[in-house]
């Protein structure tokens, strides 16, 4: 290795706040910082598939414009200069939004999504977009159209998904901070599968304008990274009120960077989900888990067994409202105003266009998910199915009150199993579903969320992920308990998890 | 319930989507074995519980009914698959017997 190789191996792997703190200091440019990334990405990204699209020139360009800054003594952001890979579900003017699907391949967006205006107005250097299951419609990235990401952890296993490629970009060292979307999981459960951290908000604490709808009453845009202080510093960036988008919240956003910073769980009262457990758990998984609660426990954490009876029908209630929810969402794809139009021959009628469009442009799991949307909405099963699922609805939320009246945070693992193969269960939609078991019940209810790493399980070496849950708008309680555990955790380790991902093959 | 290939044939068209024979035959009985799982919603929603659509208890958002500027026409007709006088170009849309 070259000292200048080993300058750059050293950057990549630098948290997203020492990075800014070099960038400010002048220690270390932007420039070089994301040169660094790009190096990598080109090393990596052949193995790993994290990224759809890398626009090096402009992001080198961007962030000359910050080190200009920053020799000129202007006021930049906390994270100003600090590479990011944004989810290709967000728009991003002059990049393609594809949201994983040949119906909108090569789209250029014509405005961009709030969070990325935020990211670009805080300085941050956007490297990208990355890699997801189409629509964000999956737990593997293996829906997408253009290719599965490969974990970097075993490059044979799924990344999670639908954000797959952020998480998988994060952890292999491509960058300190990517942007993820979360309607079920999508966030949190590619954290715990790669050991890296991943926030859903409270549902309306980050805008939506921008973001492709899946599920509009369930999508929250969120932050991914190595870290839960820098985890906090980009929810903090990209977080508050948005006139744009009529559900976001227009109340100040939660001190998360102080909660991480504080680290504190002395006292607080952590709430065990009896029913997010036992059967259909993996050893190593609930190992980790019980050992991660102790050790809360240990920080002066007080640990209570709290039953959520109407958990257990999260994943059906889920199962309708999403697919009813998306079904209408995607009736835009239509092939008339934007992306794929198949089979205009000057003959064909609007609706035979559409019909031919959709056919072509849509993936297996996007077409399954529109079906069932339409059955459940269709008149004569709209109470059994939709109606129902509303009720349930209802129901989880309750339980969430009923147990954040007794405790404030929830803890459960942010998955059922570890990273599985590639491939494996591609053919059973059903087994796919149950990765999202422990992670639907806050985007039901909109509370905010977390997956944090607490190890690896003993039996397949892979990560296993915690998942916090607080009220809505207590979004810095997953901050302390976060941090708490990550600073426990590393000092019994003597480093962090990803010091142990083994050596990526590289070009 | 058992759903057949001829009621997903039907959910595809009121979904606009062009579903070929194989796709049919594969797609009904997954269909079949998630509709039956997710439909144990019933046993628990029965009571007279109030559904939630939205996280939020929010109602009307308004804004001040001003005008704003709107984006240029152009750039969203480069998005289009096909454009013609400044306007969006689409298929006829009405049948033969109109």
């Amino acid at each position: 290795m070259s000292p200048q190789q080993a300058a750059a191996a050293e950057i990549i792997r630098l948290t997203a706040v020492d990075l800014a703190t070099k960038i400010k200091s002048r220690e270390l440019s932007a420039v070089e910082a994301t040169q660094a990334h790009l190096d990598r990405i080109a090393d990596v990204d052949g193995e790993i598939h994290a990224f759809l699209y890398v626009d090096g020139e402009r992001a080198l360009a961007s962030a000359g414009r910050v080190d200009a800054k920053i020799a000129a003594g202007e006021i930049v952001g906390p994270l100003a200069g600090v590479p990011l890979a944004l989810k290709d579900i967000l728009t991003y003017t002059g990049a393609p939004t594809t949201c994983g699907s040949k119906i909108l391949e090569g789209w250029l967006p014509p405005y961009n999504a709030t969070v990325t205006r935020r990211l670009l107005d805080h300085d941050i250097v956007i490297l990208g977009k990355t890699n997801l299951d189409e629509f964000a419609m999956g737990s593997s990235t293996e829906n997408s159209a253009y290719g599965p990401t490969r974990n970097p952890w075993d490059s044979d296993r799924i990344p999670g998904g639908s954000g797959g490629g952020s998480a998988a970009a994060v952890a292999a060292f491509e960058a300190p901070l990517a942007i993820g979307t979360d309607t079920g999981g999508s966030i949190r459960q590619p954290a715990a599968v790669t050991g890296t951290v991943g926030v859903k908000p409270t549902y309306g604490g980050s805008s939506r304008y921008g973001l492709v709808a899946l599920a509009s009453s369930l999508d929250q845009p969120g932050p991914c990274a190595r870290t839960v202080l820098d985890a906090a510093l980009l929810h903090q960036v990209i977080a508050g009120h948005d006139p744009c988008d009529s559900t976001s919240i227009d109340q100040p956003v939660p001190d998360v960077v102080g909660a991480a910073r504080s680290a504190d769980v002395a006292g607080m009262k952590v709430g065990v989900v009896s029913e997010l457990g036992g059967e259909g758990y993996a050893p190593g998984v609930e190992q980790r888990f019980n050992q991660a609660v102790e050790l809360l426990a240990s920080l002066g954490a007080e640990i209570i067994e709290v039953s959520c009876p109407h958990f257990v029908y999260a994943l059906p209630a889920y199962y309708l409202i999403l697919p009813a929810e998306c079904s209408s969402n995607l009736a835009k794809f239509d092939g008339m105003r934007f992306g794929l139009r198949v089979g205009d021959d000057g003959v064909a009628s609007a609706e035979e266009v559409m019909a031919a469009t959709r056919e072509a442009g849509f993936g297996a799991e996007v077409k399954r998910r529109i079906i069932i949307g339409t059955y459940a909405l269709s008149s004569g099963y709209y109470e059994a199915y939709y109606g129902q699922a509303q009720k349930v609805r209802t129901l989880i939320s309750r339980d969430f009150d009923q147990a954040f009246s007794n405790v404030e945070v929830l803890v459960s693992p942010s998955t059922p199993i570890t990273a599985f193969k590639i491939g494996e269960k591609v053919d059973d939609p059903l087994a796919m579903y149950m990765n999202d078991l422990c992670t639907i019940p806050s985007n039901l209810a909109g509370n905010a969320s977390a997956s944090f790493p607490v190890g690896l399980a003993p039996e397949d070496g892979l990560p296993v992920g915690l998942q916090v849950m607080a009220p809505p708008l207590a979004d810095d309680r997953l901050y302390r308990v976060g941090a708490a555990l990550e600073a426990a955790l590393q000092s019994a380790w003597g480093g962090s998890l990803l010091d142990r991902l083994p050596e990526l093959a590289g070009r | 319930m058992a759903l057949t290939a001829d009621d997903v044939a039907s959910l595809a068209r009121l979904a606009r989507i062009e579903l070929t024979e194989a796709e049919l035959e594969v797609l009904a009985p997954q269909l079949d074995v998630i509709l039956e799982s997710v439909a144990r919603v019933s046993e628990v929603a029965a009571q007279d519980i109030p559904p939630t659509s939205h996280a939020l208890p929010l109602t009307n958002v308004f804004r001040e009914d001003v005008l704003r500027p709107c984006l240029p026409r152009e750039q969203i007709l480069a998005g289009a698959p096909a454009a013609e006088q400044m306007r969006f170009r689409v298929p006829r849309i009405l049948g033969e017997e109109a």
